[in-house]
């Protein structure tokens, strides 16, 4: 087997799992949620079975408004995967939720020109597969968010 | 000495490498063994004498792979980084702390490369291309959380990491250029660097945008190669051939992971891996970053070298960007002159093992751009997170 043909084409996807199948089964139905810890109350992301501010075990996946503003951004040029290729050039942003947790996704429908900092953007929620919904992003106020 | 200290304890007093070049056509193992025995000779001892080996945690080489061909050895001591490219001045910390600690004598560190775009020897899958290239398409691990996104590679989290530090200070494509510029200055004048060809502004700007606001000439250059040091006691470093470079202090952080770019930008400045492994490194080797006689920071980006400035504390935060102007470090006359070698960005890309073999030629006195009197080195690995850095000096 070459090079060539060891390449992954196909989109790599998230395999849910104990810790996270929560977050997943939310964007399924259309939702975005962190855990949350029950004794600080403080947002957490990615999902982990601690609190990293004040070590609690208690938490529960609780709904985000969705709601946030771009942190910082990339435009990728290429090369990427080829799964990405048709896309290029296309963005990839950190988004800060207001509810103070940093969040990697892409802006939909936005050039590269228009993205810039503090940018308000809304969650939404596109299928992948039969299991999988990424959470996506689209500026505030702009149509489908 | 009853001091719980790596400092000045160990000493690197071999070092070695294969030449450089974009696709050599050789085998990481072979490379490594070349590497090895060069060390060896420089150090004067034979592959017999390593009785403990650090290796940094993408080498394919493995000790395995090492005893087989080290002559019979007993290792008394091994170990690895984590983390990639923040791990590549943390193998002397390690290093010198097998040393102090009384576990090993003659420590062997190493790095193998062939990445080089088109390096293909045999039909090794593992030879040749981009780590990036050759994921599975389902994501147990925290991977899941950007590649589904599009954020694929390293060079991807750096230009966002790049894109923030020009939000808050204002760090521009000119100043990019600055490092690129001084560090091609560099390699001009070393025959083992691949990129020698005069770099202009207008170079820098025209070469194509990757991933913004990183361009292909803000990125280290895609190399093959190997490198390897040997490091014994201070004591026993006397007696060898060539002049030692002690290894004054080390420090190693990791806080949080940059490759979950969520945990990175969570945290308050004086928390980052860096910030904290300069307040460790300059306590421990008793200076400050102003006694520092020539730096070599990890260039995978110029952005990157920017803000490593600032983090270990050569700059003010925000500063970084000014500091590198008007040849700021440029060889011989810069404020602080920093990859004698020309870096990853121009000598080769073997994760920073190459600027820490240039360490130690200007604490020997032996760089192309030599920096004249010079006591004290500074080596620090990616500076994202973990990281870890270390100072040598002239015994």
């Amino acid at each position: 087997m070459n090079r060539d043909q060891l390449i992954t084409r196909d989109l790599p996807l998230p395999q849910p799992s104990r810790d996270n199948a929560p977050f997943y089964e939310a964007a399924k139905r259309g939702e975005l949620r962190f855990q949350r810890c029950s004794t600080c109350g403080r947002f957490r992301h990615y999902p982990r079975p601690v609190c990293p501010h004040c070590l609690s075990r208690e938490f529960r996946w609780e709904l985000s408004s969705g709601r946030g503003t771009v942190y910082t951004w990339t435009i990728v040029r290429g090369p990427t995967l080829p799964a990405f290729q048709h896309k290029l050039p296309y963005n990839v942003v950190d988004v800060l939720l207001d509810e103070g947790v940093h969040f990697v996704s892409e802006v939909l429908d936005c050039s590269p020109e228009e993205i810039h900092p503090n940018m308000p953007v809304t969650a939404v929620f596109v299928p992948v597969g039969d299991d999988i919904t990424l959470v996506k992003f689209r500026r505030a106020g702009s149509a489908g968010s | 000495m009853s001091e719980r200290t790596i400092r000045d304890r160990a000493a690197i007093v071999g070092i070695g490498q294969t030449r450089f070049g974009k696709s050599l056509g050789l085998s990481e193992y072979e490379m490594a063994v070349e590497a090895i025995w060069n060390a060896c000779d420089d150090a004067g001892m034979s592959p017999r004498d390593i009785d403990a080996i650090v290796r940094y945690d993408m080498e394919q080489i493995d000790e395995e792979q090492l005893l087989a061909v080290l002559g019979n050895p007993q290792l008394r001591f091994f170990a690895g980084t984590s983390f990639g490219g923040g791990g590549s001045a943390s193998v002397l910390v390690l290093a010198a702390s097998a040393i102090a600690s009384g576990l090993a004598t003659n420590v062997l560190v190493y790095r193998s490369r062939a990445r080089g775009k088109y390096s293909g020897y045999g039909k090794d899958p593992k030879q040749g291309g981009r780590y990036w290239e050759k994921l599975a398409t389902t994501l147990p691990g925290l991977n899941q959380w950007h590649v589904p996104q599009g954020l694929v590679s390293a060079f991807q989290e750096m230009a966002m990491i790049s894109m923030r530090h020009r939000i808050e200070y204002g760090t521009t494509d000119e100043q990019y250029a600055d490092v690129a510029i001084a560090f091609r200055s560099h390699a001009r004048r070393n025959p083992n660097a691949v990129m020698r060809m005069p770099m202009t502004r207008e170079d820098h700007h025209q070469s194509r945008m990757v991933s913004d606001p990183l361009r292909l000439f803000d990125c280290n250059i895609e190399t093959d190669g190997a490198v390897a040091m040997i490091v014994t006691s201070s004591e026993r470093a006397r007696d060898l051939k060539q002049p030692p470079a002690i290894i004054r202090g080390g420090a190693m952080a990791a806080g949080s992971h940059h490759i979950r770019l969520s945990n990175l930008f969570s945290r308050p400045w004086e928390e980052e891996s860096p910030v904290r492994v300069a307040r460790q490194l300059f306590e421990m080797a008793e200076c400050s970053p102003s006694d520092v006689d020539v730096a070599f920071f990890y260039d995978f980006f110029t952005s990157l070298v920017i803000l490593a400035l600032e983090q270990y504390g050569f700059a003010a935060r925000g500063e970084g960007g000014p500091f590198v102007e008007n040849g700021g470090l440029e060889w011989p006359a810069g404020r602080l002159v920093c990859n004698t070698n020309g870096g990853q960005l121009s000598e080769a890309f073997i994760h920073g093992f190459n600027n820490t073999v240039e360490a130690v030629r200007q604490i020997r006195g032996t760089s192309t751009c030599q920096v004249e009197g010079c006591e004290l080195a500074f080596v620090a690995g990616g500076n994202t997170d973990p990281t870890g850095a270390v100072i040598l000096r002239r015994a």
